[in-house]
């Protein structure tokens, strides 16, 4: 069997709203568009997606929080309506997605045998995240891949985000090694935002794009700064830089997305493809790729 | 019992064994017994709806009420899923639901109601409803626990709550979801290895039982975050529920209490327990923390002291710490704010409005005039930088606004004054409409020969005072 590899890395943001703007088939609400610089920049990263021959989208989402480890869905097929708890107006999606379960079990040991808690989830009734249909709806309208997804843990309440940047760090490094054991050609997804100071109130009208804006000019500047390291190819620094923006902009980092996804791929030093940034409800988001083949990276943005 | 509109309140834990595990474990078995109990009471009660506030919904844009009338699914907790699924099928009370955001919404608060199939009921919503109501007997209400809702907030939310059950004449029975100390173990324990995590939560767990069996809620509720820094996890969701449940239930310590079971749930402390109102209380009555009617916060959520402010972050911990606003009359004196040239305060409160004086644009510091004075000590003519004066003269209007509990938002009209309307219009209404072009308060531009002192621009002002 072929060595199996991390074949591109994507930092994809999951505010229902985009899944919303976008009207697709499987969501109730209808809207009048909206957030058009991120959707446009999805588009644009789901065509590139398209033309990369990979297995599984391995996810990482802030959505599924587990206090206890981390957590693996573990059943092959699971089919529902997903309601987004704080935007039930916006987010009523029916789902049905495929989960690689022989790799989600092969990430689960590999944490396991690093000293990481974990359990798989083998619930049928189980329903998955917003965060993660969101992304991975974005990433892949088709649905035509199957996913992994972890849950994050939330040691960051029980500890500090240092510890959090640690414990992804080592989730990291043992997805990979899970990874390069299955032969699997894998996209990883950390779905987050950067910073996450949410307005607390609701345009009447959610898509007024006359609204919108980011929540204040320091979440602004951090965002900026950790997007200009992103160019540069600095992601050792980013991760360094993670504790201290994670309290400054109570980013959902906290839940050690882009630290896990970092840490597996070896923190790239080359430049990340950026495909968008755009406020939504006041947070700070960018769509970013990482891809390690050279000829086929580009500068986007 | 009660003259009042709530029966009873009942504090319970949101965690999941005592529907799915009660068998597994001596201490969940207590607990569901006291959960039994709690449901006879209940439905001996005579109420007319269960009004429930869960901590583990929580929600950000403002305050969720659950409006469907008939909810159904099977929930599947987050980390708890091997224990197994919970079937349900919920009664609720859409017109109580409508009426509190109304009541909500009339006390300064952002709140909406939620009515979709499939709406994500949480878990401990589903465990309190599922083991106090199983049979539907008595129709409910479930209002979230909005993540950046300070003290005020809170208990504005309860005084809501309180309102509403007047207004419709209904009977509650209260119910509170929430764990005493909340430090659950982060690993995979046995159901027989179940304890409180530590010596030092249940030493505070049984302190605040202390209270809860004397019946001393409003004791509770104003020891909150004192609970909160001592054993609960530095996350978001402070132990907020107590400042609700005192604020739904009148906020004194008249109460017959009663600690009917307290047992860990995986290392958190979970405990059931009931208030009666009485005619008795334990102790004085006099309380610390303000009380607050009405919500005039920006819910700017990242305040500073207990509540975890991230550093640098500036914010009001709640209305306790504003500023101080109108005195007799409503007249309203601001030390920050340049000094009045006459026998007039800087803003007065008459009804719903707040009348500012002219402001102009000095240095409340020194008196000295940003963009620079339009004569010297002379009296010549001088250059001056009429965007810089306006600037200064809003910083100004802001100063004034913000000590009288308002913002540069709620102003409603503008009249401004410009000694040279040819030379000064275009860079003083540049700078306006920096300030003013998204909140739109209407505006009469005038020009006067002279103002006061040596200044260009003056801006008169009516404002919104709620």
């Amino acid at each position: 069997m072929a060595r199996g590899e991390i074949v591109l890395g994507c930092l994809a943001p999951h505010p229902p709203h985009l899944v919303y703007a976008d009207n697709p088939e499987q969501n109730e609400p209808f809207s009048e568009g909206g957030w058009e610089t991120l959707r446009w920049g999805y588009q644009r990263l789901a065509r590139k997606l398209k033309n990369i021959d990979y297995d599984t989208i391995v996810i990482f989402t802030p959505h599924w929080q587990t206090y206890i480890g981390t957590h693996f869905l573990g059943l092959p097929n699971f089919k529902s309506l997903s309601v987004d708890p704080i935007f039930p107006n916006l987010f009523r999606y029916h789902y049905d997605l495929n989960v690689d379960v022989e790799l989600a079990e092969a990430m689960c040991a590999h944490a396991a045998e690093a000293g990481i808690i974990t359990k798989m989830m083998r619930n049928p009734d189980f329903r998955v995240d917003y965060g993660t249909i969101t992304s991975c709806h974005l990433l892949n309208p088709d649905w035509d891949k199957q996913i992994v997804t972890i849950s994050s843990n939330r040691n960051r309440h029980y500890y500090s985000v240092e510890v959090m940047n640690e414990q992804a760090t080592a989730l990291g490094e043992a997805c990979s090694r899970a990874v390069e054991l299955s032969g699997r050609k894998v996209v990883l997804v950390a779905s987050h935002s950067l910073s996450h100071r949410h307005f607390t109130s609701e345009a009447p009208l959610p898509e007024d794009m006359s609204r919108e804006h980011i929540y204040n000019h320091s979440q602004y500047v951090w965002d900026m700064k950790m997007v200009d390291l992103m160019r540069a190819g600095s992601m050792r620094e980013v991760i360094d830089l993670m504790p201290e923006f994670t309290e400054q902009t109570m980013a959902e980092t906290e839940g050690g997305g882009l630290t896990w996804m970092m840490a597996a791929m070896g923190y790239p030093d080359y430049n990340a493809e950026i495909y968008g940034y755009q406020s939504v409800i006041g947070t700070g988001n960018v769509i970013a790729a990482w891809d390690p083949n050279e000829q086929r990276r580009e500068v986007v943005l | 019992m009660s003259e009042g509109p709530v029966l009873f309140g009942v504090h319970v834990p949101p965690h999941p064994q005592p529907l799915l595990a009660h068998e597994q474990n001596e201490g969940w078995g207590r607990l569901r017994a006291a959960f039994d109990h709690c449901r006879e009471q209940i439905e001996l009660s005579g109420a007319d709806i269960l009004l429930v506030y869960s901590t583990t919904w929580p929600s950000i844009i403002g305050h969720q009420i659950q409006a469907h009338p008939e909810p159904e699914w099977v929930h599947v907790d987050d980390d708890f899923h091997f224990l197994g699924s919970m079937p349900y099928k919920f009664r609720m009370d859409p017109e109580f639901a409508e009426g509190y955001r109304d009541a909500a919404e009339a006390r300064g608060l952002f709140a909406r109601t939620v009515a979709y199939h499939g709406f994500p009921i949480d878990t401990g919503s589903v465990v309190a409803l599922s083991l106090l109501n199983p049979n539907n007997r008595i129709p409910a209400c479930i209002v979230s626990s909005n993540l950046y809702a300070n003290r005020s907030e809170t208990i504005v939310l309860g005084k809501a709550a309180r309102d509403t059950l007047e207004a419709q004449g209904k009977k509650a029975v209260v119910v509170v979801v929430s764990s005493l100390s909340n430090r659950m173990f982060t690993e995979h324990i046995e159901p027989h290895e179940d304890r409180i995590h530590s010596q030092k939560d249940d030493d505070w767990n049984r302190k605040m039982l202390e209270f809860f069996a004397d019946g001393r809620l409003e004791d509770i509720s104003q020891l909150s975050r004192d609970i909160h820094g001592q054993i609960r996890v530095s996350k978001v969701v402070a132990y907020k529920p107590i400042w609700w449940m005192a604020a739904v239930m009148g906020q004194h310590n008249n109460y017959s209490g009663k600690v009917h079971a307290y047992e860990a749930l995986n290392g958190a402390g979970g405990a059931v327990i009931s208030l009666v109102p009485t005619s008795q209380s334990v102790g004085d009555k006099e309380f610390d923390e303000d009380d607050v009617e009405y919500y005039r916060g920006d819910r700017d959520v990242l305040v500073s002291g207990d509540m975890d402010a991230p550093a640098g972050v500036k914010g009001r911990l709640d209305d306790s710490d504003a500023p101080p606003t109108a005195g007799p009359s409503g007249v309203i004196h601001v030390p920050g704010a340049p000094k009045p040239v006459g026998a007039y305060p800087h803003a007065r409160r008459v009804g719903d409005l707040l009348y500012l004086s002219g402001v102009g644009p000095r240095n409340p510091a020194d008196d000295s005039i940003p963009g620079g004075a339009i004569r010297d000590p002379d009296g010549n003519p001088s250059e001056y930088d009429i965007e810089e004066q306006t600037r200064a003269c809003i910083e100004n209007l802001r100063t004034v606004l913000e000590a009288s509990g308002r913002g540069l938002g709620d102003v409603l009209d503008v009249t401004a004054f410009l000694i040279d309307m040819d030379r000064d219009f275009s860079g003083y209404n540049s700078v306006y409409g920096d300030y003013f072009a998204d909140i739109q308060p209407t505006r009469t531009t005038l020009e006067i020969s002279a103002l006061p002192t040596p200044i260009a621009v003056e801006l008169k002002v009516i404002a919104s005072a709620v």
